[in-house]
């Protein structure tokens, strides 16, 4: 019977060095991954940190000169608000398709996803030169509009703030769809069906049921298209008009015609934080939002 | 596809009514009926003889506790409990006090803050059984609620069920394919079939005198001989066997002579060694095979051209054990032999 007790007492350290030895190997699987991280991404944002605090020597006139220029923070300004409004659009839009999509039969769901991500297999640029046709003084909207007799003269679609806003919406609106989708379909189609019968109008279902649970769906997909929708360059570039530039076009501009990489880099540094800082806002909001649903 | 085709059923109120049946028998689709969430081509349900076929479920006030359960996970034990008392719009002290009411019958008492998550399988279960009876419908309505438990605690939740319903005087629907939960549970049973009744009646009525071989295969279990009918009396029938074994039973319908029949015989009623009676069915077999299962051993008796049956005897202290390779005589009583007319094939 010794045996028996043996066995255990040995096979403990035994056990914990295989568990050590597994975690090496799983990081050793991760090298090819965190040595590009490293190389492609880590050093040039070291990069542009150090350019953004020093040209000849250390300095911090470039952030400076940012903070004291109206024109700047009105860019800012701008970037912030269109990316809310694109935001809100994709969820009005998005959510009612992404419930479709998560309650259609399996072969019905494949092809809306097909459909959904259909644009991403062509360029942006072919896209959004698309939707410049579309919604030009005599594009295919106008014409339609007017046809109807619903307005009397061309609407500006383009080179305005709405020319941005709907082809930043374009773009984005798979990746709110995306995300929405695979929440809701998490959510168990009966949990709707035991709200019904514990008495609850399909209004009432919904609102006490289904929007809380897709809630988590609805925080993704927001933030994933607000912040990419901050760093967002060739649309608001080519369907935006003079005064709709976004941060992004300023570096841009700052980069290539300008050639003050300094100020650029200072640019970006402060479009990285803000992008941060509205991260953590939205994970401190998130967290108080379980801990209220978990003791009201 | 018609899943449910011809059902007709009268629940007594405050009864426990099982539908009972093998997958795709058409058990769940009525009760989906009933609840509101399929609606029937043609025909009515009648509630306290109100019709509610055309009522959306939220109108039926029918409780009803999912297989999954279907507790809601963002809610508390309370909150969720309290649910078809906020969406009925009752507040205050008196939604309070029946929520209490409600989790001190599921035996919750003290688990109100905690959330879905946090409860085992079991408490989940009573959640989904006290949100269902807060609001204290006409009818609880139940699809394979213990389907997920374990076989402990499923028989422990069977006892819960029947003192809560006895409780609370609902009437219960109950679905199953578990012909043990449906015996044990229910006053009445309904076995379905292809989406049709197959038989109605108490737990003892289905189980003592089956109106079909299904019947008596599905609820417990059978040995079947195929045969003829050699003389008729009345419901007493005798019967020769397509072997050549001649015996006595009672037809589920009336039979005549030449008919070719199944007859049905349980192994607990075949009695190994039973002193001699006239009125007993008696023949002689070799045990081929034996099954020890604790409280009952089971013998496979081969029977010549007859075949194999199983026979279940209880393991009393003084009953004998047979090993592979015995003689053994069997008797058993006519009472206990269910004679039907032969399915067409």
């Amino acid at each position: 019977m010794s045996e028996v007790g043996a066995v255990p007492l040995a096979a403990m350290p035994a056990a914990a060095a295989a568990e050590r030895r597994e975690q090496w190997g799983q990081l050793a699987l991760l090298l090819p991954a965190l040595l590009a991280l490293a190389a492609l991404f880590v050093y040039p944002l070291l990069g542009i940190l150090f350019r953004s605090v020093h040209k000849t020597d250390y300095t911090l006139e470039f952030y400076r000169h940012v903070f004291r220029t109206p024109v700047y923070l009105t860019v800012i300004w701008l970037t912030f608000r269109t990316a809310a409004v694109v935001t809100a659009i994709c969820l009005v839009i998005g959510y009612p398709l992404a419930y479709v999509l998560a309650r259609a039969r399996p072969r019905m769901a494949r092809l809306l996803v097909i459909v959904v991500v259909l644009p991403f297999f062509t360029s942006i640029i072919v896209r959004t030169y698309a939707w410049m046709v579309l919604l030009g003084r005599n594009g295919i909207v106008n014409q339609y509009l007017m046809d109807l007799h619903l307005v009397r003269a061309p609407l500006a679609l383009l080179y305005n703030p709405s020319g941005v806003v709907i082809g930043m919406t374009y773009v984005l609106l798979p990746f709110m769809v995306l995300t929405l989708a695979s929440v809701m379909r998490g959510i168990d189609p009966s949990l709707v069906s035991a709200a019904h019968s514990l008495g609850a109008s399909p209004a009432q279902a919904f609102r006490r049921v289904y929007l809380p649970l897709s809630a988590p769906g609805i925080a993704g997909g927001a933030l994933l298209v607000f912040i990419l929708s901050l760093g967002f360059f060739i649309t608001p570039a080519l369907m935006g008009g003079p005064p709709d530039v976004m941060i992004a076009m300023l570096i841009e501009r700052e980069v290539e015609l300008t050639l003050n990489w300094s100020f650029a880099s200072a640019l970006a540094v402060i479009l990285l934080v803000l992008t941060l800082a509205g991260y953590a806002v939205y994970h401190r909001v998130v967290r108080l939002g379980q801990l209220f649903e978990g003791h009201s | 596809m018609v899943a449910v085709r011809d059902v007709s059923l009268t629940i007594a109120p405050g009864s426990f009514f099982t539908l009972l049946g093998p997958s795709g028998s058409g058990k769940t689709t009525t009760l989906m009926m009933v609840a509101g969430f399929l609606h029937p081509t043609r025909g009515e349900i009648f509630v306290d003889g109100a019709a509610v076929a055309g009522l959306p479920p939220q109108k039926r006030d029918l409780g009803m506790v999912f297989q999954s359960y279907a507790v809601f996970p963002h809610l508390t034990v309370f909150e969720n409990v309290a649910f078809p008392l906020e969406v009925r719009k009752v507040g205050g002290a008196s939604r309070r006090q029946r929520v209490g009411e409600a989790l001190e019958l599921v035996r919750l008492q003290g688990y109100e803050r905690r959330l879905p998550r946090q409860l085992s399988g079991g408490e989940q279960q009573r959640v989904a059984l006290a949100r269902a009876l807060v609001f204290r419908p006409r009818v609880l309505l139940m699809d394979e609620p213990l389907g997920a438990l374990d076989r402990k605690l499923r028989a422990h939740m069977q006892l819960e069920l029947k003192r809560i319903q006895r409780h609370v005087h609902v009437t219960v629907i109950y679905v199953t394919h578990d012909q043990e939960e449906a015996l044990t549970m229910s006053d009445q049973v309904a076995v379905m079939r292809g989406g049709l009744v197959e038989q109605v009646g108490t737990p003892a009525e289905l189980y003592e005198a089956p109106v079909s071989p299904f019947v008596a295969d599905f609820l417990g279990e059978s040995n079947f001989v195929e045969g003829v009918v050699v003389s008729a009396e009345g419901a007493r029938v005798r019967v020769r066997a397509d072997s050549g074994l001649e015996f006595h039973g009672i037809g589920a319908t009336s039979l005549s002579e030449g008919q070719r029949v199944t007859s049905a015989i349980r192994p607990e009623k075949l009695a190994t060694d039973e002193a001699p009676s006239p009125e007993l069915n008696r023949c002689k077999g070799t045990v081929a095979e034996v099954v020890y299962a604790g409280d009952a051993t089971r013998y496979r008796v081969a029977l010549g051209a007859v075949g194999i049956v199983t026979v279940k005897v209880q393991n009393r202290m003084a009953s004998r054990p047979y090993a592979c390779g015995d003689p053994v005589e069997l008797a058993w009583d006519p009472g206990h032999t269910r004679v039907f007319p032969a399915e067409v094939r």
